[in-house]
């Protein structure tokens, strides 16, 4: 029965799509809606096809491992896209040659930058989140994902979103809001698919066999609970007509910029802090195979930091229209904001004490914990550069570039790939991985790559702000901006060669996985036989 | 009085009150005597049910935490 409605909304949807493309006012929206037609059409067909079959065989008993399988695929494949649109755009950045006159207008910096940003933060980063939780939830509930098949809805309309997202800034429907680029159509869908991310995790726990909520959950809730907030108030706007994808957001001049980086800010706290410290909290104990270091400074950490971090946002906008007392009130939050951090930093490193031989034997117990050592290093190095006079040096320069680069490429891509090992042996049904060396290498590449990196950036952003308040006897300023984009250049090849390093290491990663399913002695013959209880 | 200064006043003093005491509270519920051997059993979950979900009935016998470990 359900499959009729389906049907019905498919057809309906397909239909609207059609007009969309007839009416559409940009290319964005018409390119989107040709997608939309697509898949909607797709679906009908394989809905189709399926309806008034026999209902599956009944799985209740085993974990719901296929989702999470294709979530760690398309972590590993869109982290090496957005991987290589960020080494191509530093290179663009070093030499402006690479903005290709025949590509204007398309895949120059201004249009690639957001693909770049998205791509890493919401495809590679946030496919991660949903495959882990996923994975986590289950394991730690001692429950089968609630929800059927909604978990893969969760799955494909995230990459629909994705899809969507990346299309729309090449072809120009963004509404420049950073890390909130993606247009009003694009906004509600995620909406729906987050709700339905939000009932598949929620539904779990509620479901779930163990009586205590394992506090890597908790970590993992309040990314979803607090993202759903911050995605809709920051979006809250009105489309100039159904048929376009231009729209105008409610919030008036600094409101909007304050609305922006309480949304922009927690998006690093809640999605690349609060979910990625999930992860922490359950693949280092599991690689380390011991309890995490104290169960009790875990949920200090976890109210302190949620507590702390919605309030830092306003160091984003110091010396602007923002009043001073809201950009104090984020300078202050941000410098207590550093405590939670470091707490979770200790109670990470500290969860390997006793078992430190692993570091030499282990190289990927090694990633996790250089990821938590990157996560101290940027939680320091963030409240520092929102003390006001600090932030008058470093603000618009490349050291801000920088800092956010040892975070996500350190602290986010380093516990992700530590939680890829894990997992691709364990999902895959695997005795081990295929190479031990070849994680030895990404390792090297990678720590490499972001130590150039966040080096280069450093000296540049450093550079670059004395020379832009640089004055004269006579009170005038030194250096015009030009000056200071010529000085810069060794730095960008610095730093574009850093990003090769990384992007290298995430392939080898790729081939390491692909040969770990396709060549490492396998455990059990079938997937989809549960391992018997002894 | 207006809606900006009146919610100003309440969150730079009841919320603010509310939101610090419920953080202490925490803190302290944290230290609750007895907290250690609860916890420490909690620390433990990422070592049970790694491969199937809990049976239905009840009659769910999780290996110790040392067995799990191995």
């Amino acid at each position: 029965m359900s499959n009729y409605i389906k049907l019905i909304a498919l057809g309906l949807v397909a239909l609207f799509s059609m007009m969309a493309i007839n009416y559409a006012r940009d290319i964005a929206y018409m390119v989107h809606a040709i997608i939309i037609l697509l898949v909607s059409g797709g679906l009908f067909i394989w809905t189709l096809r399926r309806t008034d079959e026999p209902a599956p065989a009944d799985h209740s008993g085993e974990y719901m491992d296929g989702v999470v399988r294709y979530g760690v695929i398309a972590t590993a494949l869109w982290g090496v896209v957005g991987f290589l649109a960020g080494v191509f755009i530093a290179f663009q950045l070093a030499f402006p040659g690479l903005n290709f006159e025949w590509a204007q207008g398309y895949a120059n910096f201004g249009r690639l930058r957001p693909l770049h940003t998205s791509a890493v933060i919401f495809a590679f980063g946030g496919n991660a989140l949903i495959a882990t939780s996923f994975y986590v939830v289950q394991r730690t509930s001692a429950a089968r994902l609630w929800g059927g098949n909604l978990a893969w809805f969760v799955f494909w309309g995230y990459q629909l979103f994705i899809v969507l997202a990346a299309t729309g800034y090449l072809l120009g429907g963004t509404q420049s809001k950073e890390y909130a680029e993606p247009e009003w159509y694009v906004d509600l869908w995620l909406t729906v698919v987050w709700v339905a991310y939000l009932a598949v995790f929620l539904g779990t726990i509620i479901k779930r066999k163990e009586p205590h909520i394992y506090v890597a959950n908790w970590f993992y809730l309040s990314f979803i609970v607090t993202v759903a907030m911050l995605h809709v108030v920051n979006n809250l706007t009105i489309p100039v007509s159904i048929w376009g994808s231009k729209s105008v957001i409610v919030w008036p001049g600094v409101q909007d910029a304050m609305v922006q980086w309480w949304y922009g800010h927690n998006a690093v706290g809640f999605f690349l802090t609060a979910g990625f410290l999930g992860m922490m909290y359950y693949f280092i104990p599991k690689q380390a195979e011991r309890p995490v270091f104290s169960y009790k400074l875990s949920i200090i950490h976890f109210w302190a930091l949620i507590f702390i971090y919605i309030w830092a946002g306003p160091h984003h906008l110091h010396y602007t229209a923002l009043p001073d007392w809201a950009s104090t009130l984020g300078m202050v939050f941000s410098v207590v904001l550093w405590m939670p951090s470091w707490g979770g930093m200790i109670n990470g490193l500290m969860t390997l004490s006793g078992a430190w031989d692993k570091l030499r034997t282990d190289p990927v117990i090694r990633m996790m914990v250089i990821s938590v050592g990157f996560y101290g290093m940027s939680t320091f190095e963030g409240p520092m550069m929102s003390i006001r006079a600090v932030n008058s040096l470093s603000h618009y320069t490349d050291w801000t570039i920088g800092h956010v680069h040892s975070g996500a490429l350190g602290w986010n891509g380093m516990i992700t790939f530590g939680c890829l090992y894990f997992l691709v042996p364990v999902l895959w049904k695997r005795e081990r991985l295929y190479s031990l060396s070849l994680v030895s290498w990404h390792f090297w590449l990678a720590t490499i790559g972001i130590v150039l990196y966040a080096a280069s950036m450093w000296v540049t952003g450093i550079m670059e702000g004395l020379m832009w308040r640089e004055v004269d006897a006579n009170g005038f300023l030194v250096n015009s901006f030009a000056d200071t984009v010529a000085a810069k250049f060794p730095m960008y090849v610095v730093r574009g060669l850093g990003g090769v390093l990384f992007l290298l290491g995430s392939i080898i990663m790729c081939y390491n996985l692909w040969m770990t399913v396709r060549r490492a002695p396998a455990k059990e013959a079938s997937l989809s036989v549960a391992v018997p209880a002894e | 009085m207006e809606e900006y200064t009146l919610l100003r006043q309440f969150a730079d003093s009841w919320m603010l009150l509310a939101l610090f005491a419920f953080f202490i509270g925490v803190v302290i519920w944290v230290f609750r005597p007895g907290s250690g051997k609860t916890y420490r059993d909690s620390a433990d979950i990422p070592f049970r049910h790694s491969d199937a979900p809990a049976p239905p009935e009840g009659n769910d016998n999780p290996a110790t935490s040392k067995e799990a470990r191995q």
